[in-house]
């Protein structure tokens, strides 16, 4: 589950990390009273305004209406609102977002971290996730901070830095050292660089998350290592542990109609093609888009209707493909096992009847248990459906009905 | 024969009271498989389809010689239900329960490691050798007895490729689902070493999908030592990138994990690698006469 900049830094800061502080506003005039707040706790005097959006690149993106920068820097108390009001309901592009951006409801008002003191301010990177193929979690680090990650990884490789943690001892002592070496680090600002690294990778763990990128963690002039930027993404497995994080799902931010799938018990992913299909398996729904392709169509969506393929879930996964006017035609494969097929089938026959009008040729592929009584059903049913047995079958009949 | 499991495996359930442990204990049973009890803790010394309960694994393990466990706990508890099996000698840890946090799963695939065990797992269709032991959930007619191995992460396409496979004149020795999720037990490449020494298995259907680099690894494993065809496919050429298609672990994050570059690597290792799911059994068969 992704979850914005300002939530991600409230858990950190709860775990002791030190980050970049601020408010979090949905108007102008609320911003400007908070950066009045954050001003008496923190004597900032610019402000940083950034865009809550689950994507990055803000800093370089656009809010089409205003020509804003998604993350903007003012320059005393009286030009908070404005700028606030510049990205706040406006739809910010950036290289993740589409082309016509994301809506921006709330923005950071965050203190300046920028500030003069005796040295120079310097930006790293850290991250931490899962690394698959050792089973283990990782923590990826780089001088480079501040910048697109990936562009570093292509042009100077030997420039990005990784720690393996055991999970038995956590991150240790002698880790958190060389990370702050590497980065080149000494004195005090060393010191709180391993602070850092300990709190951070706590953080990870007691917050059951999957992915923490801090781009940039910033050394400020006067040798504070904090976090400047929080890009959190909590498991969601993870989530039977943390009810509190539950309300940090911003569904805005997310398809509606996945978000209604997933209310109804349904895997649904909306995609652009126009033959639409619905699957027992998640594995089968990714081949049975895969079969749609290499007979001429577009899969329109990937939707697992899961192990209890009952009338109910049936009549709910038709209608939400169905409100897609991209689709030309419905593939429904369905391999019975504990599922007997047949009472598959009836649930089709029920919602098809109870949704009425359908237009478009439905293929009904239902092997496993029961599956001849199952076809037979569907046949004398008299509905509009072809019948099919094998994947190969419907995959012939995919082609024959977009000829 | 098969690998992982057969007619003598005695197998617990844990979790055997529960709903799920209850269904699909009565399937295994019907199956044909050795279920010798169960682990519920709390319900020790009771009965339940006709098989004892143990309040713990250790102490099913002491009373019943049990080698074999298959998991239900929901998955606040199944990491340590999986540690607890480990921790009191059973051989094959099969773990069908979904939505294990993944930190747990980090922890117990650690405890397992030095353990001389192996964890199949976690969500996944579980192991089956056809015509003995259904350690799982999968629908046991579909896997007629016959001379084909098959490792998949994916449950229904399993089923699928065994009805294939069985269609096309053949059937099958073991199925291993492995699940997935981002952290498993058994890997694609253990499963397919596991089947490629096996005697009665004369052949090897592979099924992957996107994310994560299983596939490749057990593919240039194959490339030096394998001594058995292999027929090969991948869930997911058409999945968009940086979505999560249903399994957790099934999420192309890099270039490597995409359909398309794990069917590239499959290839140049000598693997069949059919792009279409409707030809597994028959590539199979054409490979296998």
């Amino acid at each position: 589950m992704n979850i914005h900049e300002y939530q991600g830094k409230s858990i950190l800061a709860n775990y002791g990390v030190a980050v970049q502080r601020g408010y979090v506003a949905s108007t102008g005039d609320e911003a400007a009273v908070l950066a009045k707040k954050l001003k008496e706790e923190t004597g900032t005097g610019w402000f940083v305004i950034k865009a809550q959006i689950h994507a990055g690149g803000r800093g370089k993106g656009t809010v089409t209406e205003t020509g804003s920068r998604g993350v903007v820097l003012a320059k005393g108390l009286e030009e908070v609102a404005e700028k606030a009001e510049g990205i706040l309901g406006g739809h910010l592009v950036t290289l993740q977002t589409k082309a016509g951006g994301k809506l921006v409801n709330k923005v950071f008002v965050a203190e300046d971290v920028y500030g003069p003191g005796a040295s120079e301010p310097k930006e790293f990177y850290m991250s931490i996730l899962l690394d698959r193929g050792i089973g283990r979690n990782v923590i990826v680090y780089s001088p480079d901070g501040g910048m697109n990650i990936e562009e570093v990884a292509e042009k100077t490789p030997e420039r990005i830095y990784k720690e393996t943690i055991d999970p038995l001892t956590g991150v240790t002592g002698f880790q958190c050292r060389k990370i702050a070496f590497a980065l080149g680090l000494s004195g005090a600002a060393s010191k709180e660089m391993q602070v850092f690294v300990k709190q951070l990778y706590a953080a990870y763990i007691g917050c059951d998350a999957s992915l923490f990128e801090i781009n940039p963690v910033l050394k400020t002039s006067n040798d504070r290592i904090i976090a400047v930027d929080a890009k959190v993404t909590l498991d969601g497995n993870g989530l039977l542990r943390h009810p509190d994080y539950i309300e940090m799902r911003d569904t805005s931010e997310e398809d509606p109609l996945e978000v209604e799938a997933t209310a109804a018990g349904l895997n649904y992913v909306k995609l652009d093609g126009n033959v639409g299909c619905m699957v027992n398996g998640a594995g089968l729904a990714m081949a049975t888009m895969d079969i749609i392709k290499l007979s001429g169509g577009e899969p329109a969506n990937f939707l697992d209707v899961g192990g209890t393929a009952d009338a109910k879930r049936v009549e709910t996964a038709f209608r939400m493909i169905l409100r897609d006017g991209a689709v030309k035609a419905i593939l429904v494969n369905i391999f019975g096992g504990i599922v007997r097929c047949d009472r598959v089938a009836q649930g089709i026959v029920d919602a098809y009847k109870n949704i009425g009008d359908i237009r478009v040729p439905i293929i009904v592929r239902l092997q496993g248990t029961n599956a001849a009584e199952a076809k037979e059903l569907i046949d004398r049913s008299g509905l509009a459906v072809h019948s099919v047995i094998t994947l190969q079958e419907a995959a012939d009949k995919v082609k024959m009905v977009l000829a | 024969m098969g690998v992982l499991v057969g007619k003598n495996s005695k197998v617990i359930v844990q979790g055997f009271t529960g709903s799920e442990g209850t269904f699909h204990a009565s399937q295994m049973i019907e199956y044909g498989t050795n279920v010798v009890g169960g682990v519920t803790p709390g319900k020790g010394g009771t009965e339940h389809l006709g098989k004892p309960v143990f309040n713990t694994v250790a102490e099913a393990v002491q009373k019943t010689g049990a080698d074999v466990s298959i998991i239900f706990v929901p998955p606040a508890f199944a990491a340590d239900a999986i540690m607890e099996a480990a921790e009191a000698g059973i051989k094959v840890i099969v773990t069908i329960t979904e939505g294990i946090p993944v930190a747990d799963m980090i922890l117990a695939k650690e405890y397992t490691r030095d353990r001389n065990c192996t964890l199949i797992g976690p969500n996944c269709p579980g192991v089956i050798t056809a015509g003995e032991a259904k350690i799982g959930i999968m629908p046991g007619f579909v896997f007629r007895q016959g001379t084909v191995g098959i490792v998949s992460k994916s449950g229904t396409l399993t089923y699928e490729a065994a009805d294939q496979v069985a269609k096309a004149g053949l059937g099958v020795t073991t199925a291993i689902g492995i699940g997935g999720d981002p952290i498993i037990g058994t890997t694609t490449l253990e499963a397919v070493k596991l089947l490629m020494n096996d005697p009665d298995t004369k052949g090897i259907v592979m099924i992957g999908e996107i994310g994560g680099e299983l596939e490749p690894k057990a593919a240039r494993w194959i490339k030096e030592n394998g001594t058995k065809p292999v027929v090969g496919f991948i869930a997911g050429e058409t999945a968009p990138k940086g979505r999560t298609m249903g399994h957790a672990g099934a999420i192309v994050s890099g270039e490597n994990e995409s359909a398309a570059a794990k069917k590239a690597i499959m290839r140049e290792c000598g693997i069949y690698v059919v792009d279409s799911p409707a030809e597994i059994g028959s590539a199979m068969a054409r490979l296998l006469n």
